[in-house]
């Protein structure tokens, strides 16, 4: 079992719980994910792990609620626990020998994972700057977070309510024309606005690295459940990722195979509202 | 001895739920023997001196002596007698092929059938567990010495069981939320009860086995940390988890899974049973891809799971099905569609990227390989496309390198097993291996075997030490 020690809600759809998982608290670093299973009925879930405590021993984990076992999990409090959590998993994020400056983009919830990332990599003494976007005012979340780990922050909602209007492949797009230099651009978040990222990065030829989010099960490597195509061949995004040379990616194939259970899904959801 | 042996021809058949009504559900096929259909059953056995029977056990159960307790009607001292080489009889009665093993030798078997060995160690198990029975366990003292198994399936838990018995403090490291293995996620509930595992398993703990669920070895603790933190030794039964796909087109369409996933899905996530949270892919026709018991499994799992049609496609002929006779019969009975000497070139897909289709090419035998099976090779012109909407594709693992890459010092051979000696060390000091992360995908039985040489091998060095 594996005690909540904190829960904060972020906004309506996206809450933040710190779990008492002392030794992936000792190992985990930025990129790696966990499995979890709420109770003896739950599903295994992947979650990238937002941050960690190494010295208190917790891990903090940022969700949204996008179904069944999300929002079970959102009505979990501190001093509940979950039955499983198993990690550290896939491999930490890499970044080129010689790297300097790096832009981290991260889109609506992404941008939980986005932050760990940035704090790290500012830490490590690189430029970083970072663009985050979100649908509406409402749901941004880290901002003071990010402004603390950021050379320059742009901010940027799709219906102008805060920041800059508009999409973060815009802004990221406007930077590289005015001759701005990334070494390498970090991208966390939905898939189609990885994959936009991809294409708005591929003409100025900047490496771009992206976390994946397939359907995982074990997260160990014996399913392929989480398998992608990345440069035309099979990878594992659970052992040989979650991150990936996004120029490699087909995004269109993870896009449908992330499809596969809908209809389960929200079947699922429908049931719940019937019960309530 | 009752005196006169049964020299009937065959063996007592064991009851069986009819096929039509069990495709449709995830209830045990085999129901196992009476008392007094196993009382009749032993009776069959000679007692020969040669004990072929035994030999062919891989890990030796004193086959006759049991079975004599069985005539004698003395099930729970049968139980007692197996116990001392086997931890996990119910699973061994039920999964093992017998018919490579300890039946294939068996004196009875060369004129008619041969004493259902198999059908006895599970009424016995199955009797002992019934009656609330755990067994007498000599357990030697305590000798202060601690060993770590990483993998909780047949291999870890025997190599465990053992060390426990001769008075090591273990630890098993099991990556899922359940030990068990393939006995967990692969084998289904309809030809091995959960339940059965799990109490085989808590029989192990009541003997003193200490087994941490959620350890993923390679990631959370490293096998150099598991040493620094005061392990004497490490047996390593990781298994042969990494599913192998064909790289053939069409692979990354939506309804294309590994059969390890698929019964992943339904055996220990338990997607059948609606309480549970984990979604199965809904299917109405579905092409399982190989011949082995995994796909025999995954086959008759998809009936179960409300398919119409189910095909397994084989590239091989019957014959040289690796799958246990009994499972390719009972999948026959159950309606599963068989299209041998057959191999899929692509997988069709719809405009949303679904599956709908399994285009494949007729095959035929031509010479004999290095292995000394007959290569299939394809019928130019002969291809046809099966009508589905999922291909499951079974057609086998390897070992997962998660371990082999973070240790240092443990070779792995060009299929990715650890390098072991006879006494199943690896190339590093004090660490041992065995079962599918060193054969690549092997049986239950062959593990445990495995398991249990290695746990001879970490008492001799480990007393040696003392």
């Amino acid at each position: 079992m594996f005690q909540i020690v904190e829960k904060k809600k972020l906004n309506d759809a996206v809450v933040m719980v710190r779990i008492a998982a002392p030794l992936i608290a000792k190992k985990v670093l930025p990129g790696q994910f966990i499995i979890f299973r709420l109770d003896e009925f739950g599903e295994r879930v992947p979650l990238t792990v937002a941050d960690y405590d190494r010295e208190g021993g917790t891990i903090t984990l940022i969700f949204q609620i996008a179904g069944e076992t999300t929002r079970q999990f959102s009505l979990l409090e501190a001093g509940d626990s979950i039955l499983d959590l198993a990690g550290p998993l896939g491999v930490p994020t890499e970044l080129p020998e010689g790297t300097k400056s790096v832009c981290v983009i991260g889109g609506g919830v992404g941008c939980a994972i986005a932050y760990p990332q940035a704090k790290h990599l500012h830490s490590l003494g690189l430029e970083v700057d970072t663009i985050v976007g979100f649908r509406n005012k409402d749901i941004v979340i880290l901002e003071d977070e990010f402004r603390a780990c950021s050379d320059n922050l742009y901010l940027c909602t799709d219906d102008g309510s805060y920041g800059t209007k508009g999409f973060v492949t815009n802004v990221l797009q406007q930077q590289l024309e005015q001759g701005k230099k990334y070494d390498v651009v970090i991208a966390i978040g939905p898939v189609p606005m990885m994959k936009f990222v991809c294409k708005t990065t591929e003409p100025f030829g900047v490496k771009t690295i992206v976390s994946l989010n397939p359907i995982m099960v074990d997260g160990t490597g014996m399913c392929g459940g989480c398998r992608v195509t990345v440069g035309g061949k099979i990878k594992y995004a659970c052992v040989d990722g979650p991150d990936f040379d996004g120029h490699q990616v087909d995004f269109d194939e993870l896009m449908r195979r992330n499809g596969t259970y809908k209809r389960q899904e929200q079947e699922c959801n429908l049931f719940r509202k019937e019960v309530q | 001895m009752a005196g006169k042996f049964n020299m009937a021809p065959n063996k007592v058949p064991m009851p069986e739920r009819d096929p039509k009504e069990r495709a449709r559900c995830f209830q045990e096929v085999a129901m196992g023997y009476t008392p007094e259909q196993a009382r009749e059953e032993a009776t069959r056995c000679l007692h020969c001196k040669a004990k072929p029977c035994v030999s062919g056990c891989p890990v030796g159960v004193p086959i006759p002596d049991f079975i004599a307790a069985v005539a004698a009607g003395d099930f729970l001292q049968a139980y007692d007698i197996i116990r001392t080489t086997n931890s996990l009889p119910a699973v061994c009665g039920r999964v093992c092929p017998q018919e490579n093993q300890c039946e294939g030798k068996c004196v009875r078997g060369k004129k008619g059938e041969p004493v259902a060995i198999g059908r006895l160690e599970r009424f016995v198990a199955d009797y002992a567990r019934e009656h609330g029975y755990t067994g007498k366990q000599e357990t030697a003292e305590p000798n202060g010495k601690r060993v770590a198994i990483v993998g909780g399936g047949p291999a870890g838990l025997t190599c465990a069981g053992d060390l426990a018995r001769l008075g090591y403090q273990v630890t098993v490291f099991e990556a899922f939320q359940v030990a068990g293995g393939v006995l967990m996620y692969g084998i289904p509930e309809f030809r091995l009860p959960k339940t059965i595992v799990q109490q085989e398993i808590q029989s192990l703990k009541d003997a003193g086995v200490d087994i941490q669920p959620d350890m993923v070895i390679g990631k959370i603790l490293s096998v150099d940390e598991l040493m620094e933190s005061g392990y004497d030794a490490v047996f390593i039964g990781s298994g042969a988890g990494l599913p192998r796909f064909m790289n053939i087109p069409g692979e990354g369409l939506v309804g294309v899974c590994s059969a390890n996933e698929y019964l992943t899905r339904i055996n220990l996530m338990h997607g059948y049973d609606p309480k549970y949270a984990t979604p199965v892919i809904q299917s109405k026709a579905v092409a399982v891809v190989g011949g082995g018991n995994v796909a025999m499994d995954a086959a008759r799992s998809a009936l179960r799971m409300g398919a119409e049609h189910v095909y397994i496609v084989y590239r091989r002929s019957e014959a040289e099905m690796p799958a246990r006779l009994e499972e390719v019969h009972h999948a026959k009975e159950e309606g599963v569609e068989f299209q041998n000497l057959c191999n899929p070139v692509e997988i069709l897909g719809d405009e949303n990227g679904r599956v709908n289709g399994l285009k494949c090419i007729r095959m035929e035998l031509g010479e004999p390989d290095e292995s000394g099976r007959r290569r299939p090779v394809a019928i130019p012109d002969s291809e046809f496309v099966l009508d589905v909407d999922t291909v499951i594709m079974a057609i086998g693992t390897s070992p997962n390198p998660l371990i082999s890459g973070t240790t240092k010092g443990l070779d792995t051979n060009r299929w990715g097993c650890l390098v072991v000696n006879e006494e199943m060390a690896t190339t590093k000091d004090k660490v041992y291996a065995g079962g599918d992360a060193v054969t690549g995908a092997a049986t239950v039985i062959l593990a445990m075997g495995a398991g249990k040489t290695a746990a001879v091998s970490i008492d001799e060095v480990l007393r040696g030490k003392a």
